[in-house]
Parts: C-alpha cells; sequence; structure tokens
C-alpha cells in the first residue's frame, strides 16, 4: 500500500512541477499576476509531494519490504536501521529520488526568500526549476520507478553495497547533491535575466547568496567523498580522477569561477555574459555529471547499474535542457550590455584571468575524462586516460590560479596599482620563497614540488595576512563578505599544504605480521598482538589489533578488520586510522597467513587531515560570506525596482 | 649472580620475541618498483582501478608476471611495452603523446594561451584608460559648435 | 552574436559523441593482436598430458581457438553454439582450459559434449596473457599462416557466428 502512495505521490508531484512551470512562465510573458502567483503555492505542494514519496520509500526500507524491488535489491534485513534508511539512496532510483527531493527543497527555500524580488522574476525563477522538476519526475515514472513490486516478495535482500554501509553514506550523498542541485538556483536566476532581457547588478546580488550556498554545500560534498575514499578504500588514496569524482569536480570549478564572476557583475556591473554563461555552464555539469554517472557510457567504479534506454532519456534531458538554454543564450547575450572599461592590471582583469584559467581546468577534465569516449566512439582505438594526465596537466594550470588568490583581493577595481601592490607584497613574497626553499631540507627530502607547494600556500596566508591586517588598520569594522572570503581562500592554502605533503612524503610497510612482531615507521613502532575473530551485525570479522608506540611510550591501539559480508560474502578490508594534525598512521589488514600471522599493511601520512580542513574552512568561509548585511532582505523595504 | 648476567637473562627472552616483521614482497626494492609501474597502468577487468592495487586475479597473474620481467632484467619500458603488445594501449593510464591525442595533451594549454591573448586584446581594444573623464562646459560648447557646423572632419 | 553561438555548437558535437557512446562498451579491450602471428605455445593436451600442442602444428588451417573454464557460466551459453559449429564442421575448434583444474574442465566435456578437436591447458593462465586474455570466454580465428584474423570477447552467439566468423572463415579458407 505505502509503496503506491509513494508511486501516486509522484505522479501529483509531476503535475504540480508542471503547474508550477507552465502557468507562471507564460504568465510573466503575457504578464498576467494570477498565473505567475501560481508558482509559489505549486512549488511548495510538489515539495510536499516528493517528500510523501521520499518517505514512502524509506519506510519500505525501514520496514524490509521486500516486496519492493528496489528495497529487495538494495537492502539486507540484518543491516543496521541506519543504514536501512540510508539504502534509500543507495540505487540509482533511490538517489534519483533523493536528487528530485534536493531539488524541491531548493524550490521551497526560493519560494520563501524571495518576497524582495519582482513578480516575474520569482515567476520565471520557480517556472525554470519546475522545468527541471518535471524532466526528474518524468525520467523516475517512466524509466527508474522506485515502487516498482517485487512479486513473490523476496525472502531477503541482496544486501546494500558493504562498501556503503558506512556513515559516509549518511551525509555524502545528500550534502553532495545539495551542492549539485543548489546551482540550479543560480541556472533558473540566468535564464530568468535572458529570458525578461534584465540582467543588472540587483540580479547579481540577488543570485549570490544562492550560489555561494551550493557551492559551501558541494564543497563539503566533494571533501566528504574524499575522505570517505581515504578511509574505505584500501589505501587510503584521496583522489583517483575517477569520472564520477570528476563529474563533482567540474560543477565546483566552474561554480568558483561563477562566485567570482557574480561578485565583479555586482560590484561593477561588468562579466554580464560571462556570469550568465557560468550559471548555465555549472548547472550543466552537474546534468552531464548525472548523465555520465548512470548511462554506462564510462566505467567508474562509482557507476550505477547502466540501461541504454535511461541513459537516452537523459541525454534527450540534457539536450533540451542544456541546449535550450545554449540557444537562449546565443540569441539574448549580446543584449545583455558590456559595462565597464578596466585597465591591464585590475581586479577586474584578475578575476577575469580567473575564470579563465578555471574553464581551461574544467576543460582538461571534461577532456581527458570523454576522450577514450571520443576515440571509442570515430573507431580510432581505445585508450585509457587517469591520473597521470590529469595531474600533468592539472597542476600546471591550478599554479597560476594560486598565485593570484595572493595578488587578486588587493588589486583596486578598475585600475589596480602595480607599485602600491609590490610594496604591500615583496617582503611577504620574499620571505615565502625563503621558506619554501628551506623547510623541505628539514624533511626526509629536498623536492621541487614541495617547494612550489609551500610557496604557494605561503603566499596566499601571507598576502591574507597583510590584507587582513590593512583592514583592521583602517579600522573598517567587521564584513562577513571579506572575512568569509580570506577564510576560504587561506582554507585553499591549507589544502595546497596537506596535499604537497602527503604526495610528497607519504612511507608504507606491507610486512608479514605474526604475533608479537613489530614494524618501525618514521619513529613509530606497530606491534602486532594477533587477530580474533568475531561477528558483526551481519558480517563476520578478524579483528587486528596493533599497539603503536614512539619512543618507548604508547600513542595508540589499533583495530584493523578483514570482513565477510554474509549476504554477499564479499570480503571486505575495514583499516584503522589514527587520526593526527601532523600525521594520519594507517594500518589496513591484509590475507589471513599460516600460523595466526596476517599480511598488513601500514602508513604514514603527514598532513593528509589538512586537506580536509581546508575544504572546510572553505565552505565556511562561504557560508560566512553569505550572512553579509548586503543580502539582508527587508520586507519593510518593499521590492526592489525591476 | 652478577647483575649484569640477571639484566641479560632477563633480556634475552624480550629479545627473540621483539621480532621485526619480514616484508609481504620477496624483494621490497623489486616490490618498490612494480608497484610504482603498476600504478600507471589499468586493471583490465575492474571498473576503473589501478593493477596496483586491485586484488582480481587478472590484477594478481599481471603483477607477478611484473615481477617475474623486472627480475629477467627488463626495465621499465620494456615492462610496458610487453603489456602493451598484449592488451593494447587501453592499459595505460597515462596515454601515449601521439598525433591521435595532441588535443588532449596539448589542448588545455593551447586554450588557456588562446583565451589570454584573446582577453590582452580585448582589454588593449577598449582602451586603457577606464575612466571617461565627464566633459567640462567648455568642451561641451565645442562638441555642440563642431556638430551645429555639421563639420564632417573626424 | 557569432560568437555566443559557440558554447552551443561544442555542446551539440558532444551530445553527438554522447549517443554514439551509449550504443559502446567502455570496458570492452580491442585487441592489438589482430593481423600479428598467434603467439606461439607448446600446451598438453587435456586428453592426454603426454602429448603437446602448439599453434605451428595447425599451419595450414584455418581454426578457431576458443578459451574457456570449468568456473565460467557464460561458456556455458556458447556451449551449444560450439557443439553446433563442430558438428557442421565447417572449421575446426581448439580450445583452451584457462585456470582451471584439468578434472573439472573434463567432467564439462563429458557433461555437456566435447565441441573441441583437442583442448590444451593452460593452468596458470601465462598463455593467456600472451594472448591478451582479460576475461573468458573469448574467441580468437587463426588462418593458414598462423596469423589472428578476429578475436571475439564474450559467448559466440549465432549472430557473431554467422555475421562475423563464418564469412571470414570462408573468405580465409579459399
Amino acid at each position: 500500500m505505502i509503496p503506491e502512495l509513494g508511486n501516486f505521490a509522484l505522479i501529483l508531484a509531476l503535475l504540480l512541477a508542471l503547474t508550477q512551470s507552465i502557468l507562471p512562465l507564460a504568465g510573466a510573458a503575457r504578464n498576467v499576476p494570477a498565473w505567475m502567483a501560481v508558482a509559489r503555492p505549486a512549488a511548495r505542494a510538489q515539495f510536499l509531494f516528493v517528500a510523501i514519496a521520499f518517505g514512502c520509500l524509506a519506510y519500505s526500507f525501514l520496514i524490509n519490504d521486500f516486496s519492493v524491488l528496489n528495497v529487495a535489491q538494495h537492502s539486507f534485513s540484518k543491516l543496521p536501521p541506519i543504514y536501512r534508511f540510508t539504502a534509500t539512496w543507495g540505487s540509482h532510483e533511490g538517489s534519483l529520488l533523493l536528487w528530485t527531493l534536493i531539488l524541491a527543497l531548493w524550490t521551497l527555500a526560493v519560494t520563501q526568500f524571495s518576497r524582495h524580488l519582482p513578480d516575474d522574476m520569482v515567476a520565471r525563477v520557480l517556472g525554470v526549476m519546475g522545468l527541471v522538476s518535471c524532466g526528474l519526475l518524468l525520467f523516475m515514472l517512466v524509466t527508474s520507478n522506485p515502487f516498482l513490486r517485487l512479486l513473490p516478495a523476496a525472502m531477503e535482500g541482496s544486501d546494500l553495497n558493504p562498501l556503503l554501509q558506512d556513515p559516509g553514506m549518511v551525509v555524502h550523498p545528500p550534502i553532495l547533491y545539495m551542492g549539485y542541485v543548489g546551482f540550479s538556483v543560480a541556472f533558473a536566476f540566468a535564464l530568468a535575466a535572458l529570458i525578461s532581457g534584465k540582467l543588472d547588478a540587483s540580479w547579481a546580488r540577488w543570485s549570490r547568496p544562492w550560489t555561494t550556498a551550493a557551492w559551501s554545500f558541494l564543497t563539503m560534498g566533494i571533501m566528504m567523498g574524499s575522505w570517505w575514499a581515504y578511509y574505505e578504500l584500501g589505501w587510503g588514496g584521496w583522489w583517483f580522477w575517477d569520472p564520477t569524482e570528476n563529474a563533482s569536480l567540474m560543477p565546483w570549478l566552474v561554480g568558483t569561477a561563477l562566485i567570482h564572476s557574480l561578485a565583479v557583475t555586482e560590484k561593477r556591473g561588468t562579466f554580464k555574459a560571462w556570469t550568465v554563461f557560468l550559471a548555465i555552464g555549472a548547472f550543466s555539469l552537474s546534468l552531464l555529471g548525472t548523465f555520465l554517472v548512470r548511462s554506462g557510457v564510462l566505467s567508474s567504479v562509482h557507476s550505477f547499474a547502466t540501461d541504454p534506454a535511461r541513459g537516452l532519456f537523459i541525454l534527450a534531458f540534457l539536450a533540451v535542457v542544456i541546449g535550450g538554454s545554449l540557444l537562449l543564450f546565443a540569441f539574448r547575450a549580446s543584449q545583455v550590455g558590456l559595462g565597464g572599461r578596466f585597465a591591464l592590471v585590475s581586479r577586474e582583469s584578475f578575476l577575469m584571468t580567473n575564470n579563465i584559467l578555471l574553464l581551461t581546468a574544467t576543460g582538461a577534465v571534461l577532456l581527458g575524462t570523454l576522450y577514450p569516449l571520443f576515440l571509442d566512439a570515430l573507431n580510432l582505438g581505445k585508450i585509457s586516460v587517469g591520473p597521470p594526465y590529469f595531474n600533468s596537466v592539472f597542476v600546471p594550470l591550478v599554479t597560476p590560479l594560486l598565485l593570484l588568490i595572493g595578488v587578486g583581493p588587493m588589486a583596486r577595481w578598475k585600475q589596480a596599482s602595480v607599485p602600491d601592490l609590490a610594496a604591500r607584497l615583496k617582503w611577504g613574497f620574499a620571505a615565502s620563497v625563503v621558506v619554501a626553499l628551506l623547510l623541505p631540507l628539514t624533511l626526509d627530502a629536498w623536492k621541487p614540488m614541495v617547494s612550489m607547494g609551500i610557496l604557494l600556500a605561503l603566499w596566499i596566508a601571507v598576502s591574507i595576512a597583510i590584507n587582513v591586517q590593512g583592514r583592521l588598520r583602517r579600522s573598517a569594522g567587521w564584513s562577513a563578505n571579506f572575512y568569509g572570503m580570506n577564510l576560504a581562500h587561506l582554507g585553499v592554502a591549507v589544502t595546497v599544504i596537506g596535499i604537497t605533503m602527503v604526495s610528497a612524503y607519504e612511507t608504507e610497510r606491507n610486512v608479514r605480521m605474526d604475533v608479537g612482531d613489530t614494524v618501525t615507521l618514521k619513529g613509530y613502532t606497530f606491534l602486532f598482538k594477533g587477530a580474533q575473530d568475531l561477528d558483526g551485525p551481519n558480517y563476520k570479522a578478524a579483528r587486528g589489533t596493533l599497539e603503536v608506540s614512539r619512543n618507548g611510550k604508547p600513542v595508540t591501539l589499533l583495530y584493523p578488520e578483514k570482513r565477510t559480508y554474509l549476504a554477499s560474502g564479499m570480503p571486505f578490508s575495514e583499516s584503522a586510522i589514527d587520526y593526527g594534525f601532523t600525521r594520519d598512521l594507517y594500518a589496513a589488514m591484509g590475507e589471513r597467513l599460516d600460523g595466526g600471522a596476517w599480511s598488513v599493511r601500514l602508513f604514514h601520512k603527514p598532513f593528509v587531515v589538512w586537506i580536509w580542513i581546508g575544504s572546510v574552512m572553505m565552505a565556511l568561509g562561504g557560508a560566512i560570506s553569505i550572512t553579509d548585511r548586503r543580502y539582508r532582505t527587508s520586507r519593510k523595504k518593499g521590492r526592489a525596482g525591476a | 649472580m652478577k647483575p649484569w648476567v640477571i639484566v641479560l637473562a632477563l633480556w634475552l627472552p624480550f629479545a627473540a620475541l621483539a621480532n621485526e616483521a619480514k616484508p609481504m614482497a620477496e624483494d621490497p626494492v623489486l616490490e618498490q618498483r612494480m608497484i610504482g609501474l603498476s600504478e600507471n597502468l589499468r586493471c583490465l577487468v575492474c571498473q576503473n582501478e589501478s593493477l596496483a592495487g586491485s586484488r582480481a586475479e587478472l590484477a594478481q597473474d599481471l603483477r607477478q608476471e611484473i615481477r617475474e620481467q623486472m627480475r629477467a632484467g627488463k626495465n621499465d619500458k620494456e615492462v610496458v611495452d610487453y603489456l602493451t603488445q598484449r592488451y593494447g594501449d587501453f592499459v595505460l593510464y597515462k596515454p601515449p603523446v601521439k598525433p591521435l591525442t595532441w588535443l588532449l595533451w596539448f589542448g588545455p594549454f593551447v586554450l588557456l594561451i588562446g583565451a589570454a591573448g584573446g582577453l590582452y586584446a580585448y582589454i588593449k581594444r577598449r582602451g586603457n584608460r577606464p575612466v571617461d573623464a565627464p566633459l567640462s562646459e567648455e568642451e561641451k560648447k565645442r562638441v555642440a559648435a563642431l556638430l551645429g557646423n555639421n563639420g564632417n572632419k573626424s | 552574436m557569432k560568437r555566443f553561438l559557440i558554447p552551443l555548437g561544442i555542446f551539440i558535437v558532444l551530445v553527438g559523441f554522447l549517443a554514439i557512446g551509449l550504443k559502446l562498451d567502455p570496458r570492452e579491450v580491442p585487441s592489438p593482436l589482430i593481423g600479428k602471428p598467434a603467439p606461439d605455445f607448446k600446451l598438453a593436451l587435456l586428453s592426454d598430458p603426454a602429448k603437446q600442442l602448439s599453434p605451428a602444428d595447425l599451419r595450414g588451417k584455418v581454426w578457431l581457438f576458443n578459451v574457456w573454464a570449468s568456473w565460467c557460466t557464460s561458456c556455458r551459453e556458447e556451449h551449444p553454439v560450439l557443439l553446433e559449429l563442430s558438428r557442421q564442421g565447417g572449421v575446426p575448434i581448439y580450445g583452451m582450459d584457462y585456470k582451471d583444474q584439468p578434472g573439472d574442465a573434463q567432467a564439462v566435456l563429458d557433461r555437456h559434449g566435447n565441441p573441441y578437436v583437442e583442448t590444451v591447458v593452460d593452468r596458470d593462465g601465462r598463455v593467456g596473457i600472451d594472448y591478451g586474455v582479460y576475461g573468458v570466454p573469448e574467441t580468437y580465428l587463426i588462418d593458414k599462416n598462423g596469423i589472428i584474423r578476429l578475436k571475439h570477447t564474450g559467448p559466440v552467439t549465432p549472430d557473431v557466428l554467422d555475421k562475423k566468423i563464418l564469412p571470414l572463415v570462408k573468405e580465409l579458407q579459399r
């Protein structure tokens, strides 16, 4: 009964989404207030029914209703309740429902926080978002219905993939989708501006907080995915340039360009065509990413089970949404106007360079991800493009970007004073160079890439300090925008340090450990106390005990496990990690050997948590900047003029 | 008994217990080299994993094959050639630089240079002085006079 | 205005590629051995471990080389097709038992029929690596001069047999 209710709710949601889009868009075109006014209530009702549908699916998972095909394929009765809940989005169909729910949630937010916007703008924004919702709901109902029944019901489910039975599954997909899907708001604002022909600084001011919020969520989502892969998959890698990872990185890169471009459009009225293009681009890449991981077109560890019919539907959806937007862009962008001029050295030119670098980096990632497909489609053979390519191309493109972070925020609008910048920054730059060259000498080995990474990170940190000091000296007071920006930029520096150090100085040992054996790694001694067999809720495990000490003093105990999941019989290594500010100690059980011995893999990973701390700082910086007073909307002030 | 004998007697059993664990690999140096090479090779039966970390049987076989080749004195290039002769370029995570992949390897940089050049040209074209000073009263009179005279001199 | 059409143009090309991509299999590995001599081997026969077979013995014949194993379920799918082909006698089929127990392999042939003229045993998969085997079943078509002319990955279906393998066999046997 409940699944049928969910199915029905989806159908109702589709009808509401259609109402949410067709009437308001037509109403805005013909200036019929009554039609435009339909947008908000229709959007709210759509959210309600999507939420009901989601609730029905989640309920089916929680009560182990194996007469629902999706539940039977992706759950297991002995799964802990929290993972039964998260299994709701552990499949293609379920995660699509989550996508749709989150889109409806953002739509709901727009209905709430748009009182200060003109009616026709609200109508168009909600209308565009409604069209996207229609596409997703239709896709689900036609090709990927999560409520299909399995009759006769299965006695037991096939189990959720052990890799997904983890707290990461609770947070990573929802937060990631909040980001991914959140760019639909900026997208809708951009299309609304193109359709109405009204694109000015106030449009940028309205779009900015939504875009920054989505960007912050996406930053957190990607960071969580990276961290989850780190502690879950084998040997503690944190980025593999896998197509699915690239699919989330590309919207992030374009989203970063977008938030910077919006700042320019808001402040100076320039870059308008660029900003609109980037807004379309960010969400287009989100949609493209959704296509890539569900269509079977690329091979990825992260892919969902695929079906050409589904791939075709999403591709058609993509073609209509993105193609339509780009067509609209082609025809209307020229009317958007150019805005003020700026000098060769100015904050505008730095930010434009920023845009170009980020877009080129995105292009490189897209090219690398799709190149094998291009060649195969043209019958020119089959190649693989992996980390060696991406690292070689991405790092040189990002390096000038990091240099710009240091000098950009201090450059004046319209015309920056080069002598002034040089005077403020030269000692900071010099100090950074010196430290960057000397510091690696105190570490394991001097490597040029390490010096480069430290230089860039220090350069950013020092220039932020100079900038903040300058502001404090002027007693300019609190500015959420200013401090948020600097926190985010500092986060970039912290992430760069983490990446540089762990890539250059990570060490490992792969040893056979009998009970009582020790291994020493970077001054830490690991003593193996043997492995105990134990039973988990839905697995059997052998749990090893490692006593870690340093200079005779105990540091920690590590309990890595080798699990065998009951439903699938899949063996699985659950690593044990001792987190530290300056290093992580990472232990993974390999194979059971003779005589109670085990093969054990031990790692010393310096500064790896800085990667995630930096990302959190970036997201936090974004969140803080949204609270800036300029975005506060006052109902008493009434709506801003058209 | 002399104290040091007691100490020795007490220490020896512990010394015997504290065994340094032996590396899993027979030859750790070779193993490092093999892992380094296979990190850039693709596991053919996996969904996008490297040959280094994959637990698939074929991956284990190929890692063993690489070890033996290296032991036989082959250098990295020879080992890679051995694999590409049998499995094609698909097994390489670093695509070879050949005319077919020039767009891949050089495209982004060409794009960057083109875009940077375009930006430079754009800024220069629109004038380097961003501030247009408003016309003074006297200048306005001159403009009116010129236009009134239908002056066609530019 | 025209430059604003560039993104749309690029996107249309991209969609075209993605549409073609839907029909391709990103995990299929084409073989670089087509047109090259079949790698040499000397392997014991399943039926008589004392005897050995090598591709050189089959010079002058057009033959199919089918890699299979008792633990491979897709091999069961193509088994009837191979049996039918062997009855028709158009082209001899030689099998290679890949990373398997000879006892299990023989049991499969006893139970389901034997389409192979002979089957060689590749216990450790070394010969498989030489042939670029990455999954079973895989089938090679080798001509009279010992050159590999075709490789098919996956079970041989009647469709593949009729449309790809047999026409080429006919051509090579002239």
